[in-house]
């Protein structure tokens, strides 16, 4: 062997450790994401009946313990008992509907002239196993098993139903006027206990709480970065300390300050609290990636005989564009994933998704094929976004932000 | 400051005032007046009434003055316990996503999907911490036919637990998995773009002169990396000082940490005071690390 590819099998070898460790990792961090996802378009029965990481096993339902004990009498067509065809759908859904004890029970009974229900030799060595294996057979060949994924989770969160059983449909089909709520009630999505609601909520706060400490900080920037005044360098220092004031240090005094002024339970309240919170770190980020701008382009802007906000607004604004996108996205979705803001100052008036998660945790009510649902639609916007803009985001996390 | 003057043309005196005045003033209400004002509070008894002597029981020998909230934060059982865990947070969490990040950001370097693997380390980042909450909730589930970890326990025939119904502090090290999983992504960028910015011929003298991988990580890659460890360090510290929706979301038995126990006095039990003193405590953790902070923006400043 030449040492050439000696040496090319050693590198391959090397790696394999590297890319088992990586693969590993990533799996890690994957996997607890993906049963979220999978479990969200369960169906309800499905999600206490088996784990998730089964539903995306093959579609083939097993024969072999149909085979083994009930084809001999009912044939492999499942029309050889006369009166029992077990090829007929319906039959299926009104005697099991997924209920494997009851296959168990009846295939250990005995017929009606006395004899066991399946003779000795064809008695499988695990009846439970067995009854549900043929059950999920029997489903699988005549369409009766319940499907393996829907997206009545989705629909019955958005509108906010939380009812121990059955689906939002369901309820609007079987509840009475006598019903305490109508289905009237649940077409509503816009109630504020819907989910539907909050993701409107939470974009009514994120968007306004993004845009002014932008704007804000766009002006207080340029004139940190550009202009001359007294004091300038101590306060951007006292700025830089003020980005690690945590929340916390700061609830007291607002919510009395809003209690008098009538602000809490607002958007605006909150709005200005965002902006208050989020303007040291974004006068920050935007000030150091100003002050990199050439200094030629704003000595000949002067000497045209430009404004100040002349060349904000026309120099300025379009060459910061890099740092405003990544601080709109990193101050969008600080605001769109808060808890503790809108906890304070909104809670049930006003609930924002991450509010009403909070609430499903603490009822769990919903179960957790709707609080997964719930879950995943509070996270497709930052996923979004994310993967959109992922380079911008990481700047604008990496700049140097300690908020919260 | 940078170094050099700003170039200054027909400035008015007013007309910087009139950029950074609005900002100023938001900030003044938001953060600063509330930041005073907070500390004042923690001197005053629940209902702002009187100072926080005033909330002391005659009877009572122990009482800490205007410092009374203060010992109640340190003498309680609820006190301590908080304390207690924001010390374990402290001292899991932020090693364990500086280590992790590193380990991470060495080997994601040597595989061809490199940014593959980076995002999907790094999208916790993106979603809420409640989100995440929700997450691990299911993974801990009690009952193996829902919850991962205890579906694999039964893989190896061990018996299922209700994870986060288990005493302290093993609860507590749960709720630290998931802020690792969160924050891992964030160091890992970081170390990543330091690790880039190392020289290439450096390590290729080194392998070249027979050095393996692991003499040029400690040797070469580790010192050099110290300064963006040192950061990736402090920014953790105050990270982790500040966690607080993990916790609430899917509190246990005894797993408040100081963040939380402030809202629950405040929101919950409308202690004021006490809820004012815990804020102050946190902040007075978290200064130390400001100070490390400001020296390096200021280093930075100086080196530009």
């Amino acid at each position: 062997m030449s040492k050439q590819m000696r040496d090319r099998i050693v590198l391959v070898l090397n790696r394999i450790p590297v890319n088992v460790a990586v693969i590993g990792l990533c799996m890690i961090w994957l996997i607890p994401t993906l049963g979220l996802f999978v479990t969200s378009f369960r169906p309800q029965e499905a999600v206490t009946k088996s784990g998730w990481w089964t539903a995306l096993s093959s579609t083939e339902a097993d024969s072999t313990a149909y085979d083994q004990s009930c084809a001999g009498c009912h044939g492999a067509d499942l029309k050889g008992v006369d009166g029992v065809d077990l090829s007929d759908s319906a039959l299926i859904t009104d005697q099991f509907k997924g209920n494997a004890r009851r296959v168990q029970l009846i295939f250990r009974g005995e017929l009606e002239n006395g004899d066991p229900h399946v003779p000795e030799d064809m008695e499988p060595s695990d009846p439970a196993q067995a009854a549900t294996e043929i059950l999920a057979y029997l489903e699988a060949q005549t369409g009766a098993g319940t499907e393996r994924f829907t997206l009545n989770n989705y629909e019955d969160v958005l509108v906010g139903y939380d009812a121990r059983g059955g689906t939002y449909e369901e309820a609007c089909d079987t509840e009475g006027p006598t019903g305490t709520r109508s289905c009237e009630f649940w077409k509503d999505a816009t109630r504020q206990g819907a989910i539907f609601r909050g993701v409107l909520n939470s974009f009514a706060v994120s968007i306004p709480a993004t845009l002014l400490p932008i704007l804000f900080a766009g002006f207080a920037a340029y004139a940190f970065a550009w202009l001359d005044f007294s004091g300038r360098k101590v306060l951007f220092t006292i700025l830089v300390g003020l980005q690690i004031v945590p929340l916390q240090m700061t609830l007291v005094p607002i919510f009395r300050l809003y209690a008098q002024l009538g602000l809490n339970g607002s958007f605006l309240g909150v709005w200005l609290f965002h902006t208050g919170f989020g303007l040291p770190y974004a006068i920050y980020l935007m000030r150091n990636f100003i002050a990199t701008l050439p200094r030629d382009l704003f000595e000949s802007a002067y000497l045209d005989g430009a404004g100040h906000f002349q060349v904000f607004r026309k120099i300025v604004l379009p060459l910061a564009l890099p740092a405003i996108a990544a601080l709109g996205i990193f101050q969008f979705l600080w605001v769109w994933n808060d808890l503790l803001v809108a906890l304070i100052f909104l809670g049930n008036k006003a609930p924002v998704l991450t509010y009403q998660l909070s609430q499903l945790v603490d009822s769990l009510g919903g179960g957790w094929h709707r609080m997964t649902a719930a879950a995943f639609i509070s996270m497709a916007v930052p996923v979004i976004v994310f993967l959109a803009f992922q380079r911008f985001f990481v700047r604008g996390l990496l700049a140097g932000s300690v908020k919260g | 400051m940078s170094s050099t003057t700003p170039m200054i043309m027909r400035q008015g005196r007013a007309v910087p005032w009139l950029y950074v005045g609005p900002a100023l003033i938001i900030m003044a209400i938001f953060v600063v007046y509330p930041t005073l004002r907070t500390t004042y509070l923690s001197f005053r008894n629940d209902s702002d009434s009187g100072w926080a002597s005033s909330t002391c029981p005659d009877s009572e020998s122990s009482c800490a003055g205007i410092f009374e909230n203060y010992r109640r934060a340190f003498s309680s059982d609820s006190g301590r316990t908080a304390l207690g865990n924001t010390a374990l947070w402290l001292v899991v969490m932020v090693p364990g996503t500086v280590i992790l990040g590193l380990l991470l950001a060495v080997l994601t370097d040597r595989v061809p999907y490199e940014s593959l693997a980076k995002s999907i380390i790094f999208l916790p980042m993106a979603i809420s911490f409640v989100g995440a909450s929700i997450i691990w909730r299911f993974v801990y589930d009690p009952n193996p036919r829902i919850g991962l970890l205890n579906a694999i326990l039964k893989l190896f025939g061990a018996d299922s637990k209700a994870w986060l119904a288990t005493s302290p502090p093993g609860n507590t090290f749960l709720l630290i998995v998931i802020g690792i999983w969160v924050w891992t992504g964030f160091t890992m960028t970081i170390l990543a773009a330091a690790l880039r910015s190392i020289p290439e011929e450096i390590l290729e003298a080194a392998r070249v002169d027979g050095a393996n991988e692991f003499q040029v990580f400690f040797r070469i890659m580790l010192p050099q990396l110290l300064p963006t460890i040192a950061v990736v360090l402090t920014t953790m510290t105050i990270n982790t000082l500040k966690i607080f929706d993990i916790v609430w979301v899917l509190k246990g038995i005894d797993t408040d940490v100081i963040a939380t126990r402030m809202v629950s006095e405040l929101y919950l039990y409308n202690n004021d005071g006490l809820a004012a003193a815990y804020a102050v405590i946190l902040i007075l953790l978290i200064i130390p690390v400001m100070i490390l902070n400001i020296r390096r923006f200021n280093a930075e400043e100086a080196a530009r």
